[in-house]
């Protein structure tokens, strides 16, 4: 066990935890920070997503030890409100179903629409790829997707 | 408007409403303040909480501001109930759907009739409940606002929460007469609207939960965290046929923040089993520490011995054959249950069905077309894994997760813990999934088993791994087809004999029977250890792919357009239908391929990529798709499917459109790239490396959804679009690459062949 200090959607906390822990249950066990799914542990279905220094990253391959004194941002602090420019297009859109995978699909989202404000298809099928929805949503996100690159550019 | 008595349905109305106790009700315990739905889906205005809550009956209660709480009864597995039902109680009570509140009911078997998610029953099922529950509600208020105006009930009307009578220019709003309401009895009559006066239904409104999914906040089974809650994992044999020998646990109890290791026998044999509590391994080693990774990290270093299964393994003999089991071990092989299933299907077969004289018709044919189809195993593989929390302790039972099936589920706690009903407490969450997965509750019952010998309140968490190897499969079905052609290439006999591991995919009576004189059905059935279930759209899921596949290769054979030949076996079974026992609406079947093929362009051939068509009835609905794809650098790339759907009155358009658009995208992946295999027993593919599920790049370029509108009351969603689509796919890559696709998944073959292919 080691103590960690992590910089989490603008605040700072402190966990001990041993040093192989994955942010991901450091941030569900240890935060309660539970909007970041568990899906496959083996950064395979995206479902853990978080943005670490404004990149997209699998949180589950990811040891506490290796994340202190990064800025980290869980779909919990994507916006204040609920109103980051992806989070609108997916309630627009309607996007989920169950919904389970949804938090992991707008970060990857936002993280593409911050690096590629104007993705085409191909740009969103390519980013988006590594984030299973096992409801099949994907037009829908898409189209959200889509949505927000435009209502961020108009 | 049509008068309808409250008493009718499977269990009286009346009696049900009454349980719940009507009267005053200042909040329950586990109802916290909640926005509106549609403000909480847009994220706009926050609804203000009424200072009281008056209960009309036991799906909702109305607020002395005029806010009314809606509660949805069944689980919520994606399939948008908890949106859909409430909107159908809102519609009949008059209500503005901007003032209503959806909650999660509690598990209530008094009160609700179905709390079930599972064979795309919940709109159907609940359709006439769910609008005696708002139409008796919404005249008990008119009654109290009737005998405050003193003029009478008739008079009045409702509008978005106001009663109004115009003669006397008075109206009160629902809140002023939710408390006179709540004391009067409930009706034994009431009014439901005619189709044509409807609000609320047929207008898309958005997911309820919407704005608390797209910001994270808990609402699945795996999100239950409570006080002093540990973790448990479990581990399980490695193989379907073995069984736990013994355990050294030693070691793993000294880790950091493990609590305890044992073993457990979710179900002793001496227990009497609910049918949703399948599971193919019941003595299984359990860790129980602190946090997830530490309990993870003993599980992996946990020294466990197997042993085979002598009940699970003797030889069973099927056919002067052992099905699977040649060498006495019980462990499975996928390859052996391949040829075992070509083997036992290509052999005569239980008759389920009989029309005509097909054995002559087939001796009598000129030409006679056999073709055998056949799929794996499949995982359900729920984004969110099986999990469970439960807290087993002072004679009673708390039980929070994702379950299909709470009412059995109850029941299977209350026969292994052997405790009262009345003691056991099921909550369900939001569920990450569920395609049939949950309606098997064992990790519930792990859980409840697990907490009560810590005596503290546990969350049983199954890994992917867990998940996936521990399966209740979709089973693996074959089936071969056989028609005779007369010397006219007319088609005169049609035999299907169907089976699979261990269970038939066959629907004797559904269509082409009905259409032809001569018809044969068989069955048959391998046993097997491998443990199996419902998969959306059980047995459908399979057998519609290889059925359309049949016909689109048959109406080539005979040199017709496969919507024409389809069309024209339907209108026999409209206008001269064989035998009695015709499962189908041969009319409702033929308009959603007249949709299809009107709103693809088919007639004009407007694609310019290769187009395969499919339409199946399962599950009360009818779907008919039109898919075209291309190959592009070898691989599959479906440009667009259009499908035609009818579900009768379509509750929430958009939802549902998403629904089909989901279910089409699920039934190509898995029938493109999905299987289970097994090689001594252990499931080959453990995590989603290994076991392929279909990502946003293979998925459909465009989805266009059409619902009939026919004013039919509403049948299901949930599985309907899902088999069908697999049979367009397959008769568009025979156009793509000139091959036909016998083999689920297809991608194998693609993959095979890829070089011949025509691009």
């Amino acid at each position: 066990m080691a103590e960690f200090s992590l910089e989490i959607n603008g605040k700072s906390h402190t966990v001990e935890v041993d040093p192989d822990t994955p942010l991901l249950w450091v941030l569900r066990d240890h935060l309660k920070l539970v909007g970041t799914k568990y899906g496959c542990g083996i950064a395979q279905c995206g479902a853990c997503t978080v943005h670490y220094n404004g990149s997209a990253v699998r949180s589950c391959q990811l040891p506490v030890s290796s994340v202190a004194e990064s800025e980290i941002t869980t779909i919990e602090g994507l916006s204040e409100n609920g109103d980051h420019p992806v989070q609108k297009a997916w309630l627009e859109i309607d996007v989920p179903q169950c919904g389970y995978c949804q938090a992991g699909q707008i970060m990857s989202a936002a993280a593409l629409l911050e690096r590629n404000p104007n993705p085409s298809d191909t740009d969103i099928e390519t980013a988006m790829n590594g984030n299973i929805c096992r409801c099949g949503t994907y037009t829908r996100i898409k189209a959200a997707i889509k949505t927000a690159a435009r209502s961020q550019t108009a | 408007m049509s008068k309808v008595k409250t008493g009718i349905g499977r269990r009286s109305f009346i009696k049900s409403v009454s349980l719940a106790g009507g009267g005053l009700v200042i909040g329950f315990n586990w109802m916290a303040c909640k926005r509106a739905a549609e403000a909480e889906a847009e994220g706009t205005a926050v609804l203000e909480m009424p200072d009281e809550w008056f209960e009309l009956n036991g799906y909702l209660k109305v607020g002395d501001n005029g806010v009314v709480t809606i509660f949805s009864p069944n689980p919520e597995i994606g399939q948008n109930v908890k949106t859909s039902m409430p909107m159908i109680v809102a519609e009949e009570l008059d209500v503005d759907w901007n003032n209503v509140v959806v909650e999660q009911a509690p598990l209530n078997t008094d009160v609700f009739t179905r709390q079930l998610a599972g064979g795309s029953q919940s709109i159907r099922q609940g359709w006439e409940t769910l609008r005696m529950a708002g139409a008796t509600a919404r005249q008990m208020l008119v009654m109290a606002a009737a005998n405050q105006m003193e003029v009478p009930a008739e008079e009045l009307t409702v509008e978005n929460g106001v009663i109004s009578h115009k003669n006397s220019d008075q109206s009160l709003g629902f809140g002023e007469v939710a408390g006179a309401a709540s004391k009067l009895e409930v009706p034994t009559e009431v009014e439901l609207k005619n189709n044509a006066d409807f609000r609320i239904i047929g207008t898309s409104r958005k997911n309820v939960d919407a704005k608390k999914i797209v910001t994270g906040q808990p609402l699945y089974g795996l999100d239950t965290y409570k006080d002093g809650m540990l973790i448990a994992m479990i581990v399980q044999p490695p193989a379907f046929g073995m069984e736990l020998k013994s355990m050294d646990a030693d070691k793993v109890k000294e880790m950091p923040g493990i609590v305890d290791v044992f073993t457990i026998d979710t179900y002793p044999e001496d227990m009497e089993k609910e049918w949703s509590d399948v599971a193919a391994f019941s003595k299984l080693a359990v860790v129980v520490g602190e946090s997830t990774w530490q309990v993870l990290k003993a599980k992996k270093a946990l020294n466990v011995e197997w042993d085979l299964n002598p009940e699970l393994t003797k030889e069973i003999e099927i056919l002067e054959k052992s099905a699977g089991m040649k060498d006495a071990t019980g462990l499975e092989n996928t390859d052996i249950h391949y040829s075992l299933m070509a083997d036992v299907g290509s052999k005569k077969a239980e008759v389920v069905r009989k029309d005509g004289e097909p054995e002559k018709a087939f001796e009598n044919a000129a030409r006679v077309i056999e073709r055998s189809y056949t799929c794996p195993f499949l995982a359900h593989n729920t984004m969110e894994p099986m999990n469970f929390f439960a807290d087993v302790s002072g004679g009673k039972a708390e039980l929070v997760g994702p379950i299909q099936t709470p009412e059995y589920a109850e029941k299977s706690i209350q026969k292994r813990l052997g405790m009262e009903l009345e003691d056991i407490d099921v909550q369900m969450t939001r569920m990450g999934g569920g395609f049939g997965r949950r309606l098997y509750g064992h990790f519930l019952v792990e859980a409840a088993v697990i907490s009560e010998k810590m005596g503290k309140p546990i969350k049983l968490v199954y890994t992917r791994e867990d998940d996936m190897t521990n399966g209740v499969y979709r089973p693996a079905y074959h089936v071969t087809y056989r028609a005779a052609l007369d010397g006219n290439n007319n088609l005169t006999a049609f035999h299907v004999n169907a089976g699979g591991i261990p269970e038939s995919p066959l629907f004797a009576n559904r269509f082409p029977a009905g259409a032809l004189d001569n018809y044969l059905a068989e069955s048959w059935t391998l046993d097997s250890n491998i443990s199996v279930g419902a998969f959306r759209a059980p047995r459908s899921n399979f057998i519609a792919g290889a059925e359309q596949s049949f016909l689109d290769e048959l109406a080539e054979e005979m040199g017709k357009d496969p919507i024409e030949f389809r069309l024209e076996m339907l209108d026999r079974a409209k206008n001269d239908p064989v035998g009695e026992e015709n499962d189908y609406d041969p009319a409702r079947y033929a308009g959603v391929l007249e949709m299809v093929r009107d709103k693809s362009g088919w007639t004009s051939n407007s694609s310019t990529g290769a187009r395969g068509v499919s339409a199946y009835y399962c599950h009360n609905s009818y779907v008919a798709q039109i898919l075209d794809m291309s190959i592009e650098n070898n691989e599959p790339v479906i440009d667009k499917v259009v499908c035609a759907v009818d579900c009768g009155i379509v509750v929430n358009p958009d939802a549902a459109t998403n629904m089909v658009e989901g279910g089409t995208i699920d039934g190509i992946g898995h029938a493109l790239y999905s299987e289970m295999s097994f090689k001594e027993g252990v499931p080959q593919m453990s995590n989603f490396d290994k076991y392929q599920l279909i990502r946003h790049k293979q998925a459909p370029k465009a989805i266009e959804v059409h619902f009939v509108e026919n004013g039919i009351d509403p049948t299901g969603l949930g599985e309907p679009p899902f088999p069908p689509v697999q049979g367009a796919l397959a008769n568009a890559l025979y156009k793509a690459t000139g091959q036909r696709f016998y083999k689920q998944p297809f991608i194998n073959q693609l993959k095979n062949t890829s070089s011949d292919l025509k691009t």
